[in-house]
């Protein structure tokens, strides 16, 4: 295109039957089209101003990561070279062995998917048969119940966790997946409220006639529930499973609170990384000019590690991330 | 009767949560005021409870050397860094929300941090340093800052600039759901905006800023409500260190907590005051 335009502005100077005064104004009404646009088009001006934007933040959001990964392909020596900021001097992979074995990743693995997996199906199957509940019936005290739930996003969690961890350790749940499934069964788990929204604003789009039409044809509610809203709802459904997923495996608080202070097998990946240096330690005592000293580069090599599992999730289903939000409607209508 | 069917099948439906709010958020609710009453300790016997009345009330805010300071770097950080986030969650949505290429590889580098961003893996972060912007020169600023403001404001600007990255990395659910409602603007609005002579900068904010001020209100009640509620906070982890502390105990722990709550919700009722809907008057 660039050059069709340059071509016709070549025609416009070649034209005798102007003369140099007509031609400067078209010359510069021209430039002035392709800096600053004209009509709906956007000037080539505001297009670079917006892809330096974009670029430049896209890279300040990567820049922890990369960091991140340069740093864990450092040796000691590079690290202490002033002069190497970027690119290390050899490809270096002894701090992921080292990563690697203080992380105990295969207990660590398994134990971040149970605590993330098992609550996250019991919290979506729940928050969608309250969101239904809360969308399609009408019943007393419902604003008040609604009311409630979402008062309870708000409410500072340590309120809640002295007396939770008491009741919790009476029933013995702590120390164990149930310390996670139990609230999550209950419509408590992580930021339950906003599933429960989620799956409210979508059971409140659908529209209502199709839940007649079911009635007229003699199905009862469960019917109708189980037969049309889920799996109209599948969009819905995948989000709130994504994105609880991700916050569950994250969750570093309570499973610290439930899962380390009492004895218990199972652990996580996060909980490795957090007590990633005292495992380092014991595993590598540090003796007197032992090059065995814990530096960036370990550290930031296990970190690596640990993002590894979700990151490489996320490549594959990054789609169904960014796009999903559109098609539940969250954002109302 | 059909009243009567629908109720029961509304209770059916939401009667999990209805059994786990009350066992699992009202209950501790009143059971965490009732420790808040009480000076708790820990013998050989189980619990032991004495009454305190508001005692353990009035000394976190008498006796706590923290507590105060905390809570009042904790507001000016929130009350800064609330709206950047919004506003920069705003930026950004309204920058992929033009017809650029790679709005898919954009959004997902955007939307990263979410995925990543846990507790631990911050917390080694910005022991690294680098969570700052890195080609930024931070002895310059914070002289320039130094000499603009006062010592209390530069101290919290500053602090924005050495971990803005980790403040902008906050931002990534806000940037989907910006994305998501601005997306469904009505194009043919900006149009007829357009053919009556609007530039861009008053299409902004006669056509989007009102289209979407319901959903500020939502990322603004989100931001902090995360921001509140993070790992990251220095009053949290205040809290928790009193937990487990031999002469304070849960019952200062509690009263602690619901100070803090209480801080909270003064915050949510500003925010929802400035963003109350204005009665529109008929005529």
């Amino acid at each position: 295109m660039a050059t069709k335009q340059a071509t016709r502005l070549m025609n416009v100077l070649r034209n005798d039957q102007m003369d140099a005064k007509e031609k400067l104004h078209l010359v510069r009404l021209k430039l002035h089209h392709i800096l600053f646009g004209f009509n709906d088009r956007k000037g080539l001006l505001l297009k670079l101003v917006i892809y330096m934007l974009l670029l430049g933040i896209g890279f300040v959001y990567l820049y922890p990561i990369l960091y991140m990964f340069i740093t864990s392909m450092k040796s000691l020596n590079d690290l202490l070279d002033m002069a190497i900021n970027w690119i290390p001097s050899s490809f270096y992979t002894q701090n992921y062995q080292q990563a690697y074995s203080v992380l105990n990743i295969r207990p660590a693995l398994l134990g971040s998917i149970q605590i993330a997996l098992f609550p996250t199906i019991l919290q979506v199957v729940v928050s969608a048969t309250v969101g239904y509940g809360f969308a399609r019936f009408n019943f007393p005290l419902k604003r008040l119940w609604f009311g409630l739930m979402l008062f309870s996003f708000i409410i500072p969690p340590q309120i809640l966790m002295m007396p939770t961890y008491r009741l919790f350790s009476e029933l013995g749940l702590t120390g164990s997946l149930s310390a996670f499934t139990v609230p999550a069964g209950l419509g408590q788990g992580l930021n339950s409220t906003i599933f429960i929204l989620i799956f409210y604003q979508f059971f409140k789009q659908t529209p209502k006639s199709l839940y007649e039409a079911a009635e007229v044809d003699g199905a009862n509610q469960l019917v109708s529930f189980f037969r049309i809203a889920i799996p109209m709802a599948v969009p819905a459904f995948i989000v709130a499973f994504l994105f609880s997923f991700v916050w569950y495996w994250n969750e570093t608080y309570l499973t610290t609170l439930y899962l380390t202070s009492s004895s218990t097998d199972i652990t996580t990946i996060l909980i490795q990384l957090q007590q990633f240096e005292t495992n380092y330690q014991s595993l590598y005592p540090t003796t007197e000019a032992s090059p065995n000293r814990i530096n960036e580069g370990i550290k930031m090599a296990g970190t690596v590690i640990s993002i590894l599992p979700l990151l490489a999730t996320y490549f594959f289903l990054q789609r169904y991330f960014v796009e999903s939000v559109d098609n539940t409607g969250i954002t109302g209508e | 009767m059909k009243m009567k069917r629908e109720t029961l099948y509304g209770y059916l439906f939401i009667l999990p949560w209805l059994i786990g709010f009350l066992s699992l958020v009202l209950y501790p609710m009143i059971q965490s005021f009732y420790f808040s009453m009480n000076d708790m300790r820990i013998t050989p016997h189980g619990l032991q409870f004495v009454y305190a009345g508001f005692n353990n009330f009035l000394n976190v805010w008498l006796q706590d050397m923290f507590f105060i300071q905390e809570l009042m770097a904790f507001a000016l950080d929130t009350f800064i860094r609330v709206p950047v986030i919004v506003v920069f969650a705003l930026v950004i949505a309204m920058l992929l929300n033009q017809d650029v290429r790679f709005k898919g590889l954009f959004r997902t580098i955007f939307f990263l941090p979410v995925i990543v961003a846990s507790g631990p893996v911050i917390s080694q972060l910005v022991d690294q340093g680098a969570t700052a912007i890195p080609m930024l020169n931070q002895d310059i600023i914070m002289s320039i800052l130094n000499a603009l403001f006062p010592t209390w404001f530069a101290g919290v600007l500053s602090n924005l600039f050495n971990e803005i990255i980790t403040i902008l990395w906050y931002s990534g659910v806000q940037i989907l759901l910006f994305l998501a409602v601005l997306q469904k603007i009505d194009p043919n609005l900006y149009e007829a905006a357009k053919i009556d002579g609007g530039s861009s900068w008053e299409c902004f904010w006669k056509i989007t800023l009102p289209t979407i001020k319901p959903l500020i209100l939502i990322n603004l009640i989100y931001t902090l409500v995360s921001l509140a509620n993070s790992g990251q906070n220095p009053i949290i982890n205040l809290i928790y260190a009193n937990m487990f502390n031999a002469t304070r105990g849960y019952g200062f722990a509690s009263a602690m907590a619901w100070m803090y709550a209480v801080i909270i919700v003064l915050m949510l009722g500003i925010l929802l005051l400035a963003f109350r809907e204005k009665k529109v008057k008929k005529r």
